[in-house]
């Protein structure tokens, strides 16, 4: 279930971005923002991609209730340096030794975020 | 350009944690469904629609998808995805001032890390990178 859960979330994230670059550059004006939501609204890839998002969810919500969060929690992590090999092999990006130190920062900073007690606080006492 | 994936990038991450605190809140309220059944379900769907608090979060996490896709058509996905990471920077200060939960050490830790790691990604984005 980890492991759809990791290919569905990497899927949907290229997807989304193939989408995005074949629409091409939207623009920040209402015509534009108008223009670029009509577009993505006709587009397969992000429909496609959205379907494996909503997949990834799915499978997120089955693996966290069958293991425990830690668990679960390192794949989340290191799905930030999963889809940087993979912007590299299937959208042909450039990555500097510079941006892949980052990556490998932001995957262990998300590691320690996610040894975190999953509950610190009492949910009873929240005013409405 | 780079400023402006930079000032996509706030509005990104501010309107995806703000609607996650919002949704947490929000369900939080709402409490758990009391059993899988159907009218258990209705109940809660119910109750969850006339919460304000879930109201206020799916327009900011639509707006957060959709500057994210709009990120995408800017800039590459090795910089895009690594540096959405800073949800979990002003997820974390959400949670210790808005949500008033208590954050240990390793958090704050953990937040440095995504923290300097998120601006060295940012820092290596070029102009010839990102489209016109």
């Amino acid at each position: 279930m980890v492991l759809v859960m990791v290919v569905c979330a990497n899927t949907g994230d290229l997807m989304l971005a193939r989408g995005m670059k074949q629409i091409g550059h939207v623009v920040i004006s209402v015509p534009g923002l108008r223009h670029a939501l009509w577009m993505t609204i006709q587009s397969a890839s992000i429909w496609i991609g959205i379907l494996f998002l909503i997949g990834f969810t799915l499978s997120y919500m089955t693996a966290v209730s069958w293991a425990d969060y830690s668990y679960v929690m390192p794949a989340g992590a290191f799905g930030y340096a999963i889809q940087t090999m993979l912007a590299i092999v299937v959208l042909h990006e450039a990555v500097s030794p510079k941006r892949w130190i980052g990556v490998a920062l932001i995957c262990a900073g998300v590691l320690l975020v996610g040894q975190t007690k999953p509950n610190t606080t009492n949910v009873a006492v929240l005013p409405s | 350009m780079t400023r402006g994936v930079i000032a996509m990038l706030v509005f990104f991450v501010l309107c995806n944690t703000g609607g996650e605190i919002a949704m947490s809140y929000g369900v939080k309220q709402v409490g758990e469904p009391q059993s899988f059944r159907p009218m258990a379900l209705l109940r809660f769907v119910w109750a969850a629609a006339r919460n304000r608090w879930l109201w206020v979060a799916i327009p900011m996490l639509a707006a957060s998808f959709y500057s994210l896709l709009i990120l995408f058509s800017w800039a590459p996905v090795s910089v895009v995805i690594p540096a959405s990471a800073s949800n979990y920077i002003v997820g974390t200060f959400g949670a210790k001032y808005l949500l008033k939960e208590d954050v240990s050490l390793k958090r704050w830790l953990g937040v440095i890390l995504v923290s300097v790691g998120v601006v060295l990604v940012l820092f290596t984005l070029k102009s010839g990178q990102i489209s016109q």
